[in-house]
């Protein structure tokens, strides 16, 4: 399996970086961990004439506390985020949910900037940065930053708010408050690894009365979603267990969930309701502690 | 485009279109057959080496990726004729049938001994999920790590 032939840069800095997309626009292709372009190339799915590999870019590649919130590089790997000491405390569910990806030798290599950027409809991080209400931070060619909410940077089926002269430069996960739990629960396709559905909830107590909810859920609809249904249904109720059972079933209300070989619709729906419950009551047990 | 790569230990300089991929060029180009092509495409791990120490599958990788860095293959992974304690364990525990999944896996397994050298029999499957065999029914594969693992541990 061959690619399609392209020319190969492998810039040193962002800046560098920038002015080869700028000088060869809409023809290049930014390469990260290549764990999806890479398979899509073979497939010639995607024929780019130049690829401007990210992967000599040091200075993209950090995980660090900035204020309230951790910063992290887009060419952080999997691996890095699964491992890090300072997301364990701070925003425990990114590693949790990048220990689900793929297999080791992915995490290896996968970064995170790459992973948001391709917005597969089965990837596991944007249920987990959905969830965290994270934000992702972008650069253009004329060097002009801007900062996405995690809601608006995922638009549609492998389509984000990222404009063909932007490159993603940092992921922004707030701190979690006190008192809070998480937790990632995936179905997996056994032999991809990828997501029928994943449900990243979090879950803010203040001693049993449900202060914060959030849940993202991936894998089910053409994007990653905030179940907000579910969110609004538990908001300032008191935790037990049968509200957790009847808020999940709007796991996926207004949703068209997706249809494949792999799993009807109808299944998906129930995947989202069965997993948002686990998620939910598994992060709460975490908040109490 | 010209590359210059070090591969068990020895550099070599070549010259490379942007689109060969690493398990080509090892293959093709350096004639380290030892490394197999099961799938293609990022699923089965017989392709696995070893990048500055970690495991990556080399299908999933352009060989001018790895200009100046290392690799380590499967051919590159015993020392002065004596098997790695991971070839061992596969000998001792007859972790391969045909043996085509044996390179992904033996180097699958070194590095998941290098970050964790006293794995649970769970944890070595999870650390395995990126190889896939189709004649052991995965057992003895298992018993070949653990038993590699005491040995690096120096318990046998
Ligand atoms: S040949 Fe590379 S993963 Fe199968
Ligand atoms: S021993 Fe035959 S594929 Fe594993």
């Amino acid at each position: 399996m061959f690619p399609a032939p392209f020319e190969y840069y492998a810039p040193k800095t962002l800046q560098e970086a920038l002015s080869l997309l700028a000088q060869h626009g809409e023809n290049a292709k930014v390469l990260a961990g290549g764990q999806s372009l890479v398979p899509l190339m073979k497939l010639r799915l995607s024929t780019p004439a130049v690829i401007i590999d990210l992967n000599g870019i040091a200075e993209l590649r950090y995980i660090r506390e900035e204020g309230n919130y951790v910063a992290i590089g887009a060419m952080a790997r999997h691996y890095d985020l699964e491992t890090s000491d300072l997301l364990k405390r701070l925003c425990p569910i990114l590693p949790e949910c990048a220990s689900h990806i793929g297999d080791v030798q992915v995490r290896n290599r996968g970064t995170i900037g790459g992973s948001l950027a391709h917005a597969d409809p089965a990837a596991d991080y944007p249920a987990a940065v959905l969830a965290c209400e994270g934000e992702i931070k972008v650069v253009d060619t004329d060097g002009k930053e801007r900062v996405i909410k995690a809601t608006d940077f995922f638009v549609d089926l492998f389509t984000t708010a990222l404009q063909p002269n932007e490159i993603i430069t940092e992921i922004r996960i707030p701190a979690f408050a006190p008192k809070t739990g998480s937790a990632y629960l995936k179905m997996e396709q056994l032999a991809s690894g990828y997501a029928l559905c994943g449900v990243a909830a979090i879950v803010s107590l203040d001693d049993s009365v449900i202060q914060d909810v959030r849940v993202g859920i991936t894998g089910v609809a053409p994007k990653a979603y905030r179940a907000t249904g579910v969110e609004n249904a538990l908001k300032g109720q008191a935790f037990n267990p049968k509200t957790i059972e009847q808020a999940s079933e709007l796991a996926a209300d207004g949703i068209n969930p997706l249809e494949d070989i792999h799993a009807d619709a109808e299944y998906r729906a129930h995947l989202a309701k069965v997993l948002t419950k686990r998620a939910l009551l598994k992060a709460i047990e975490r908040a109490k502690v | 485009m010209r590359i210059n790569v070090t591969v068990n230990g020895r550099q070599y300089s070549s010259d490379v279109e942007p689109r060969m991929l690493l398990v080509h060029y090892l293959r093709d180009v350096l004639g380290l057959t030892g490394t197999h092509i099961g799938c293609e495409t990022g699923v089965c791990g017989a392709c696995t080496v070893l990048l500055n120490g970690e495991a990556v599958k080399s299908c999933m990788l352009f060989a001018v990726q790895v200009d100046g860095q290392e690799i380590t293959t499967i051919e590159g992974i015993s020392q002065d004729g004596q098997l790695h304690p991971v070839q061992q364990g596969f000998w001792e525990k007859h972790g391969l049938q045909c043996g085509y999944c044996t390179p992904g896996m033996i180097l699958a397994s070194i590095q998941l001994l290098k970050r964790n050298p006293n794995p649970t029999e769970e944890e070595i499957r999870h650390a395995l999920v990126g190889n896939l065999c189709r004649c052991t029914g995965y057992q003895q594969i298992v018993e070949a790590v653990q038993w590699a693992a005491q040995k690096m541990r120096g318990e046998i």
